[in-house]
């Protein structure tokens, strides 16, 4: 058993931290949030440059040759900055579903690209009426000539303004919750019959409602097996929880940070705030869920390489489950101990509190997974 | 031992009902129930409304141009308004500084000020917090220096509420720095029209800007706008605080956030059926409205000893803390049963008159920004330790 980083990885994290540091000066980050795209287009292609878009690519398409490991300490950092650039939607989302169902052809095409900051993508899976549930499909593909013709609606797609392609997940047979009969669809964003309606999240993140009107495609646009796409979403959600877990600590360690930080400096009845017990105690349970959270975080990401699907499913729920507990308990008191203060756009906390309780919302919340969990029990 | 309301109650309620049946513009309640953003127009209209009918003060003596309701009036008509999603009235006048006027203020006093409040003529805000001076309230800086027929105000309040639509500010003011941190506070009124006082919105997370800070810089202020005694502020501040805890608990708007709740649970899905069949969530929704009857039976006991004389006692703080717990947790299961669709943020959907379709369900846009706004709660007007610093000490003499 080891719970270290490689050197490698640890060059990794003081590479991802110095980027966060040197580009992610909280007023900078304001101001990026408020520009028009919502991300910079500089540190996208530093991105590229410094290898992270390529993390978790095998070294012929332009890769390092990383795993999750290394996407966990990428977002980690990413965590703590609270950065913006569209690296879920991409990497964590994109690049793992054409890596887990694109053909050699597609593969080849796309991900060199992509590596190159080139090609951006977004996912398109989920719709109003599945809530969580990866399998609840109504979006239609229905056979026309040798390719489809795509119906539907999906929402809350993250990243979708910036990407130049999709992937949507359709229906090509069975029920609306049956896990058979998905199939991924790749295509162009501007593609005739594609219209997207963009807007700003509670996080400060772009997402989109998309909607497919006879959209046409050709046989070449299926990503994997047709009928055969629930497996690879599933797959795809495990790294994108791991990953989010990853996210989420670092946001909840620079809560734990600053919080403990005011508790000292804040004076009121002629003490620091933080000799008060009531605080002290409390302080000491964001630090406890901190430690918890960081534990599952690191089980999901170790888990990603398992053969064991049941075991790897089991693992991921509870990560996702306690993620989403440890997130809420920080969030909530990092701004009660901060008091009026922590209500403010001005201060750090009240905006990592908000990328924390949509994390939650990102892929299946706490009560979600913890009856996912329950079932595999 | 009766839970049920006499005749004559019965018979208030059903008045109370039809009168906002007839006379709430639909337009207030529409955008009350939505989350819209209400404006000051709004408030002041219903203001307005209930203050022709003679219902603007519910817990004013008579002589002074209230209804001198007993307890379970009060508490049917705060019931009532609620429910019919009336949009809250401005606290500040009518709660917080008309009371202490009528209490400690001289006759001059009552003349000038009272009749506005009541009319809505003039809005008010409080002056309390300080940057230095939250929780610590006693600790504040604000200065009032009395040189000849007026005073002298220099410092700065800090989350001050709607001071933006305020015509009159209450605040307290240090005129004493001799002897216990509280024997040096007195309570002033200012005009914030005065040269010298300015005031700029704070931002808070969810994007709202109804909190603000205002400076004093050599603000002139009569001495005729002191209120009771110099230095004795802080009886008065104690007093305020007081009603302000037992109000702060909202059992009424709770109530009617419940009911959004349900059929908001009733609409959205969860493996393929409403979520309110779900049996997980319908125990989270059972549990917070176990806990919302068990505060309104304890208001409600605490109004009836009121009535038979025994003044509200440092037991209201659990009001307070119960409410708002109540509040945010509220609102934590609506943005939670809309899912996905607390991540946009669209705040111009919540402009009355928006009539593009919305993002997801109806009602998402308000619920995320909802939750954020009500993490206040446990911090203001005392902050929820507070609350139990002061129990421990006065009921439970810890």
């Amino acid at each position: 058993m080891d719970f270290s980083l490689t050197e490698e990885q640890q060059l990794l994290k003081d590479s991802v931290d110095r980027f966060v540091r040197e580009n992610y000066e909280f007023e900078d980050r304001r101001k990026l949030a408020g520009s028009g795209d919502g991300y910079s287009v500089d540190n996208w292609m530093q991105m590229a440059e410094l290898g992270w878009l390529a993390v978790a690519l095998p070294e012929e398409y332009g890769g390092i040759g990383g795993g999750a490991t290394e996407t966990m300490v990428i977002m980690e950092g990413f965590g703590r900055g609270l950065v913006l650039e569209p690296f879920f939607a991409t990497v964590v989302l994109g690049a793992n579903l054409i890596l887990q169902a694109g053909s050699d052809a597609q593969k080849e095409d796309l991900l060199p690209k992509l590596a190159e900051g080139n090609l951006k993508l977004c996912f398109a899976y989920a719709e109003r009426q599945a809530r969580f549930d990866l399998n609840d499909v109504e979006t239609m593909a229905e056979k026309s000539g040798d390719g489809f013709t795509i119906n539907g609606a999906k929402g809350v797609v993250f990243g979708a303004a910036a990407a130049d392609k999709i992937v949507v997940a359709a229906r090509t047979s069975g029920d609306t919750r049956d896990t058979n009969g998905i199939t991924l669809f790749l295509m162009d964003s501007d593609a005739a019959g594609v219209t997207r309606r963009d807007y700003v999240t509670n996080d400060a993140l772009r997402a989109s409602e998309i909607t497919f009107e006879n959209v046409s495609v050709g046989p070449n646009a299926v990503l994997g097996d047709v009928d055969g796409g629930y497996s690879v979403v599933e797959r795809v959600a495990e790294f994108a929880i791991a990953a989010l877990c990853a996210e989420a600590v670092g946001c909840m360690d620079v809560l734990k940070e600053e919080t403990n930080e005011y508790i000292k400096t804040r004076e009121q009845f002629g003490q620091p705030i933080g000799k008060f017990q009531v605080l002290q105690h409390r302080m000491v349970d964001i630090l406890i869920n901190c430690e918890e959270a960081r534990s599952m975080a690191y089980v999901a990401t170790a888990m990603m390489d398992s053969d064991d699907a049941e075991e790897r499913a089991r693992s991921v729920a509870a990560a996702k489950a306690q993620i989403g507990k440890s997130a809420r308990f920080v969030g909530q008191n990092s701004i009660q101990m901060h008091g009026g203060m922590g209500m403010t756009d001005e201060l750090k906390v009240g905006h990592y509190f908000k990328r924390l309780t949509m994390i939650d919302l990102t892929f299946g919340d706490r009560d979600h997974h913890t009856k996912r969990f329950a079932t595999m029990t | 031992m009766d839970l049920n309301y006499s005749a004559e109650h019965a018979i208030f309620q059903d008045e109370v009902r039809t009168f906002i049946q007839e006379n709430l513009p639909r337009d207030l309640g529409e955008k009350r129930r939505r989350g819209l953003k209400i404006e000051k127009d709004d408030v002041y209209r219903w203001h307005r409304t209930l203050f022709e009918k003679g219902w603007i003060a519910p817990n004013w003596p008579i002589e002074f141009g209230g209804c001198a309701w007993d307890p379970v009036r009060r508490y049917i008509f705060d019931e009532e308004l609620a429910s019919a999603h009336c949009p809250p009235l401005s606290p500040f006048g009518l709660a917080m500084v008309g009371p202490v006027i009528y209490t400690f203020g001289n006759d001059e006093q009552k003349k000038r000020y009272l009749p506005k409040i009541l009319s809505g003529e003039e809005f008010w805000c409080q002056g309390y917090s300080e940057p230095g001076a939250g929780s610590d309230l006693a600790s504040l800086q604000t200065k009032a220096e009395r040189i000849g027929d007026h005073y002298k105000v220099n410092g700065q309040k800090t989350w001050t509420s709607y001071a933006q639509w305020a015509d009159q500010i209450f605040c307290l003011v240090r005129t004493s720095s001799n002897g216990k941190l509280q024997e040096g506070i007195s309570f002033l009124l200012i005009d914030m029209q005065s040269p010298g006082v300015e005031v700029n919105p704070i931002v808070t997370m969810d994007g709202g800007t109804e909190v603000n800070n205002t400076y004093f810089d050599n603000v002139k202020v009569p001495i005729e706008n002191l209120v009771g005694e110099e230095n004795k502020g802080w009886t008065y501040a104690k007093f305020l605080l007081g009603n302000e805890r037992s109000s702060i608990a909202q059992v009424g708007h709770s109530k009617a956030q419940l009911r959004r709740l349900k059929d908001m649970a009733k609409e959205e899905k969860l493996g393929g059926q409403p979520i309110f069949e779900d049996p997980d969530f319908r125990k989270s929704i059972a549990e917070l409205e176990i806990k919302l009857k068990s505060l309104e039976f304890t208001e409600l006991r605490f109004l009836m000893a009121d009535t038979q004389g025994e003044g509200p006692g440092a037991e209201v703080s659990m009001l307070k803390i119960r409410g708002t717990e109540i509040q945010q947790e509220l609102t934590e299961l609506s943005m939670k049963v809309v899912g996905i669709y607390a991540h946009p943020y669209v705040p111009e959907s919540l402009d009355y008159g928006w009539n593009e379709d919305p993002v997801g369900p109806e009602l998402a846009a308000g619920l995320s920004p909802q939750y954020f706004n009500v993490r206040k709660t446990s911090i203001y007007g005392g902050s929820n330790e507070i609350q139990k610093n002061i129990m421990a000490k006065m009921v439970l003499g810890l």
